[in-house]
């Protein structure tokens, strides 16, 4: 039996190592879903919004976000609880819309569109509001873009060369020009079904209670 | 305390320490293969050192290459502990070769990055650790099993 025995330990570090690292990699993996082209909103490659959640949710929360405004940085930890309360019932649609009073603002955007080209828009959208307080406060924000974009898993060369090309700065101004159009001048500014929500809502039980208004005025329909 | 009895608690801890270092590369590996930066929240030096180019080799993460290396450690010390003599070897091999791989990334962090990651830092301890005990075993061959 003793003969066995260090094979049958090692085996057992094995499995547990597996099995734990398994475990770990099926709740840490993204759950951001790839919308079919004829589920995008807007047409055309400069047009095409952000979605993430079920594409045929009743319910459309649409954001126009700066990545370095505060109070966008707390939405977005709200925006994670409310995709997780309502599920498949809501789907939400970030764009770009970068005040020029914030120093970074417009180059997160760009490092977000440069992730979005490679399929990791969220991804970089997430970590750039989680990590909001420190490269806010950093010259060399760029660095830290770059090292975001490496955790995440991007091709850093196609990543640099897409941060400073016309196809994410394009995708930056389509958002901005579509918000200067409806008339967007604060951050976070929400629409929730294509209407807009008053700013006394802008809280989380006003959301709230907008998105159940929306679902309930669907399920009539 | 005989020498035989002395060298299996060395191999004994050394076990045990290699599943702390294996637990750290695990987690590093699957952080990496997710795309998961939720571990480095608030440390840009973290974002620094595992979001640069040096993290990962041909396109795998150097954290896999640590999930090997720890198991390799932890089989080893462990049928070093049942007195299969060639352990041994492999046991000092793999630890020299972790030791001098550990070198080559605290430049990389203290040098090249200006950044240090903690669990890179915590990884490093470990194998230092590893190569203390390697360095504590007393010469002389091992009782082989027949």
């Amino acid at each position: 039996m003793k003969r066995y025995l260090p094979f049958v330990i090692v085996a057992v570090v094995a499995l547990a190592t597996i099995g734990s690292g398994a475990m770990l990699y099926r709740a840490k993996r993204p759950q951001v879903l790839s919308i079919p082209a004829n589920k995008m909103l807007g047409k055309g490659e400069t047009q095409s919004a952000h979605i993430r959640g079920n594409p045929d949710a009743p319910v459309t929360l649409e954001e126009y976000g700066d990545f370095q405004c505060p109070p966008c940085g707390m939405f977005a930890i709200f925006l994670g609880q409310l995709e997780k309360e309502y599920d498949s019932r809501v789907r939400v649609v970030f764009r770009n819309f970068p005040l020029t009073m914030h120093e970074h603002a417009r180059e997160a955007a760009l490092a977000a569109e440069a992730a979005g080209l490679q399929g990791h828009f969220w991804e970089m959208h997430d970590v750039l509001y989680r990590e909001q307080g420190t490269w806010s406060k950093t010259p060399n924000v760029r660095e830290l873009f770059e090292s975001y974009a490496g955790m995440i898993g991007l091709d850093l060369d196609k990543f640099r060369k897409d941060m400073d090309g016309d196809t994410a700065r394009a995708r930056v101004e389509a958002d901005r020009q579509r918000g200067l159009s409806l008339g967007i001048n604060i951050t976070p500014t929400l629409f929730i079904n294509n209407q807009p929500l008053d700013p006394k809502d802008k809280n989380p039980d006003g959301i709230r209670a907008e998105i159940n208004a929306a679902l309930a005025k669907k399920s009539q329909t | 305390m005989t020498v035989s009895r002395f060298r299996t608690i060395i191999y004994i801890v050394a076990a045990i320490v290699s599943l702390a270092g294996l637990a750290d590369a695990t987690y590093l590996s699957v952080q990496a293969l997710t795309g998961e930066t939720l571990g480095c929240g608030g440390s840009p030096d973290c974002f620094k050192v595992l979001g640069s180019s040096y993290a990962r080799v041909a396109g795998i993460p150097v954290a896999s290459f640590g999930v090997l290396a720890y198991f390799s450690v932890f089989t080893f010390a462990t049928f070093a502990v049942f007195g299969y003599a060639r352990a041994r070897i492999f046991l000092i091999l793999t630890i020299g070769a972790m030791f001098l791989a550990t070198l080559w990334f605290l430049y990389v962090q203290a040098f090249l990055l200006h950044a240090y990651c903690r669990y890179c830092l915590f990884s490093a301890a470990t194998t230092f650790l590893l190569a203390g005990l390697v360095i504590a075993l007393p010469p002389g061959r091992d009782e082989s099993v027949s």
